[in-house]
This record gives C-alpha cells, structure tokens and sequence, in this order.
C-alpha cells in the first residue's frame, strides 16, 4: 500500500527568505495604511469604516465586549471582511452568535454544552504568552501581544463540523497559522506541530474534576503541510469581536477540513517536532479518533454514523440532517495532501 | 389518606415531562433541542427505574409501607420516560428514517443495549396490571426479575455514550450497584 509520508519540505520552502524580508516590509506599510485608517476614522465624515461595518453587520445588535487588554483594541480596529466567494467564504447561513458562544466542547470547562459559557468567566486572557518550542531556529517564549504584531486581521467564514455530528457556519477573525510559523523559522526536521491548551485549574472546573479520563493538557497536532495550507487558520475573534474564553480565548486554531477537535483552543504551547505527535483525543480512545481526523462520510465513527450531520441551530422539526462531504467541503484545497494515503486506515 | 396522595404522585411524575414539554415550546432547549431532549428524557427514564428498585429496600429500612403502592405507577413513569426517549430519538435525532433505525440498532452497540432494556421495559409494563400478574401467576415474578437485567443493559448504555467524564456514570452505576448488591445479600442469605 501506498502510504504518503509528510511531505519532505526543505528549510528554504518554508521561510523562503526573499519572501521573509518582503512580508516585513509590507507589514511596516501596512502598518502605515492602518495608522492612516485610525486617523480617518477619528475625523468624522472621513471614516473608511465600510469594511468594519460588514463585520458588525454579522454580529448582534446588543454584542459588547471589552478587549482583554488596550493593545487588542486596535489590533481590531482593521479586518479585512471575508470576500463573497472562494475557500474562505460560504454563503450558507451563519450560526447565530448566542448558540456559537453557548454550546460548546471545552472540557477544561465542563462536560456539557452549556458548561465553558457558564463556567469560564473567570479565565483570564491577559496577559497571555505562547512558548515556541522544538524543531524551529527561533524557539522562546512569546508575549501575545508580539505573536499577534506582524498580522493583519481578516475574516474567514468556514463550516466547523464535530465528530460528534452536529455543525455550524462561524465567521472567524484571525490570520493563516503558516504566516505565524514561518516566523519561528521551522527547520528540516521540523515535520509536524504539536499544539498545547492552557491548564489552570483555579478556573477551569473541568480540569479539577476528578472523573474526568483527559490526561491535560489538552494537545493536539498537524502534519507541518497540514499547517502550512491556505485554510488553517490561528483565530483570535468571532463575528468581528474578540474570542468568548469558551470559543478559546485569546488564540484557538481553525482546521476547516478536519472535525473539531483538532482545532485547538486557548494555545499556549507550539512546538516543532519530528515524530508525530500524540493527540488527547488519539490518547483517549484510539480506535475511535484518529491523528488525520479529516471529516469524512465514509468512515464511521464506531459508536455513530457520519455520513449526515445536523447544521445547528435545529429547531425540534426542522430536521435538517444534511449530508457530510469530504473534507467537510474543503476538498479541493485539501485532498492533494492525502494522495494515496488510505483515509480508512489513517482516520 | 393514602388514596388521596396517589394523584399528587402521579402529577409529580409528570413534572419533568412538563417541564421539557415547556422547553421545547418555548425554544428554550439550545441550538441542539432534539439531542438535549433525548439526553433528559433518557436520563429521567433510568431515575425512574432506579427510583423503582430503591422502593423494596427502602420500604425494608424505614418500614414505611406505602411506598409499595407507588412502585407499579414509578416502574410504568420508567417506562413513559424511556418510550419518550425512544420516540425523541426516532423523530428528532433519526428524522424517522426506519432504515437508518434498523442500521443503528444492527451495527451500534450501544443502541442495541439500550433498546434491548427499552423491550425489556415495554413486555415489564404490559404485564404489569393485576389481570395479568394473576393470569401469570408464579411466572409474573420471574418475568418481572428481568427489570435487574434492564437496569444494567441502561448503565452499559449510558456508560458507552460516555466522551470524557464518568462522574454522572459512577454516581449512578454506585446507586444501581447498591441496589442489586442488596437483591444479591438477600438473595444468598435465603439459601
């Protein structure tokens, strides 16, 4: 059988460094066209503030929420809208914000759905730092404020589907996470990342439960062409504001392709690695969740079906079951990393 | 007197069905209601059977004896909560795909073994009224000592169902172990 190993990415196709240097400088100009934006929305009649109004058009009417801290008062003040077509969009209709902010997985917080939105008020964002760790020239530990400098905002409009069969329509704010990892400037050896969840326990309840059968933190983990593709994506915001805790607060990862759980919440640790890295789920229940995890109707979880799913929100007689697509619908940006790799083998 | 309660029990009973039923029509059961509804009404169901098992020793330790009286109507509201979770699951969560039904219960262990404790509940309560325990007779006893089977094929049930946290599971599985710990004592003592 033919089996694809990760894909042998030299040092050089990762930080090409002609490219390096020319995203430094475009950012320093971005930088400037955002200090311009800043003034013109500070004099009335010359506000640019279409692109801002697109994202608040998404978002509740009554949705306040203070930043975590000043700085991320202006990291939003300029995000790019999602465009109306391509990867990054979908025009299917969008998950109302209460039920993306109320139902969530996020066991640190609590077994059930309700629990991280009930549970999670006391975690505290700021100040925040990621460690980057392994395989990359430039490991340390970062302030959030200096993970988050050099990019630009933008919006994406992905389908999340769960292993457990449900989905939602969520519009992120965030940037590509190959963005970020080229700026560690991963190494030959670095052929996958490994990702952690913060542990602490005096807010996370569900951490302190005693029959809980997780083994925290919570960790996660990509194949290093998984993370470099287009589509994966570091969020830090949902309907143009800053993330809930219970969405992942401050800095989650979205893999469109791949069920949920793979897309890991409150990140405090990278790390480059050369060996496949372990995966709580993987951990828990092996025959169950694999490390791939790609959405697929075709392969079965052992205790439920997944060839449908049900869009959430639901309402009792709605019954919209619709069917799942492979990929969860991202195929063609995705399915050339997984040539003749056998994806009932590699779930 | 004891008649009179006899309504004010049954009414109780109802409660968390009215409660749901309130939910549900108010859309106030969250972006998943069917899921919800099936997570409540299942779990109703094995309090009710539960609740059933505990009425014998109870009665044994506190010697009140009106509590045999209800155990009939708490073993049929077992029944009412589980044929409700049934249907919630059927409708709600199947789409009342009857073939999506029959793969399920064919190829997911778990909800063969909780349908195998829903059948067990369903022949348990048509045999119940007093017609048929006396045309039954000796033969009503035995039939009935199947509730102990239904209660551990429920626990192995839930217990699949299980993601990451068995807190809920061992609270229940120590009370259902209780209770049949305490048929097994008695039943070793008479020998």
């Amino acid at each position: 059988m033919l089996i694809k190993k990760p894909a042998d990415i030299k040092p050089s196709e990762i930080t090409p460094e002609s490219v390096y240097r020319n995203r430094r400088q475009f950012m320093a100009e971005a930088g400037t066209t955002a200090l311009g934006a800043a003034v013109a929305a500070a004099v009335p009649g010359m506000a640019l503030a279409q692109d801002g109004d697109a994202l608040k058009a998404r978002a509740p009417a009554n949705l306040t929420r203070s930043a975590p801290a000043a700085w991320w008062e202006s990291k939003f003040a300029n995000i790019k809208p999602a465009p109306d077509s391509g990867p990054y969009f979908t025009g299917e209709s969008l998950t109302p914000y209460e039920d993306v902010t109320r139902y969530n997985n996020f066991y640190e917080f609590g077994m059930d759905k309700g629990d991280p939105s009930s549970n999670s008020g006391q975690f505290q964002v700021d100040p925040w730092s990621v460690e980057i760790a392994g395989e990359c020239d430039r490991p340390g530990t970062y302030n959030l404020e200096d993970i988050l400098n050099p990019h630009a905002l933008e919006e994406r409009i992905y389908r999340l589907r769960c292993v457990e069969a449900w989905s939602m329509v969520i519009p992120w704010i965030g940037f590509p996470l190959g963005d970020l990892l080229k700026r560690f400037e991963p190494n030959s050896r670095a052929r996958f990342v490994e990702f952690q969840t913060a542990v602490v326990p005096e807010t996370m309840p569900g951490v302190r439960s005693r029959f809980a059968m997780i083994d925290w933190p919570y960790q996660e983990g990509l194949r290093i062409d998984e993370a470099m593709n287009e589509l994966t994506f570091m969020a830090v915001g949902v309907y143009g504001n800053y993330l809930p805790p219970q969405n992942g607060a401050p800095m989650r990862l979205i893999v469109p392709w791949k069920y949920g759980f793979k897309s890991i919440k409150s990140i405090v640790r990278i790390n480059f690695t050369e060996e496949q890295p372990r995966n709580t789920w993987n951990d828990l229940q092996a025959n169950e969740y694999g490390f791939y995890a790609n959405v697929n109707p075709e392969v079965h979880h052992p205790r439920w079906r997944q060839d449908t799913e049900r869009r959430l929100p639901q309402t009792l007689f709605s019954r919209s079951r619709i069917d799942t697509t492979m990929f969860n619908g991202y195929g063609e940006q995705v399915a050339h990393l997984y040539e003749g790799m056998d994806l009932a083998r590699y779930y | 007197m004891q008649k009179s309660i006899k309504p004010v029990v049954f009414c109780f009973c109802l409660v968390p069905f009215c409660y749901l039923f309130y939910l549900a029509g108010t859309n106030n059961l969250g972006p998943d209601p069917g899921q919800t509804l099936a997570k409540e009404s299942g779990e109703w169901a094995l309090r009710f059977l539960i609740a059933t098992l505990a009425i014998t020793p109870v009665q044994r330790f506190t010697g009140w004896r009106i509590t045999n009286r209800y155990r009939r109507m708490i073993g049929l509201y077992s029944l009412f909560y589980a044929s409700c979770h049934f249907l919630v699951y059927l409708l709600f969560l199947l789409g009342f795909r009857w073939s999506a039904l029959y793969e399920e219960i064919l190829e997911r262990p778990y909800v063969t073994v909780g349908f195998s404790a829903f059948i067990i509940l369903v022949v348990l309560g048509i045999t119940s009224p007093k017609s048929m325990v006396r045309k039954l007779g000796k033969n009503w006893k035995r039939l009935h000592r199947l509730v102990y089977v239904s209660v551990v094929l429920v626990m192995v049930h839930m217990t699949w169902i299980l993601r990451s946290d068995f807190g809920e599971a061992l609270l229940y599985g120590t009370i259902v172990f209780a209770l049949l710990a305490y048929r097994l004592v008695r039943y070793l003592a008479k020998r």
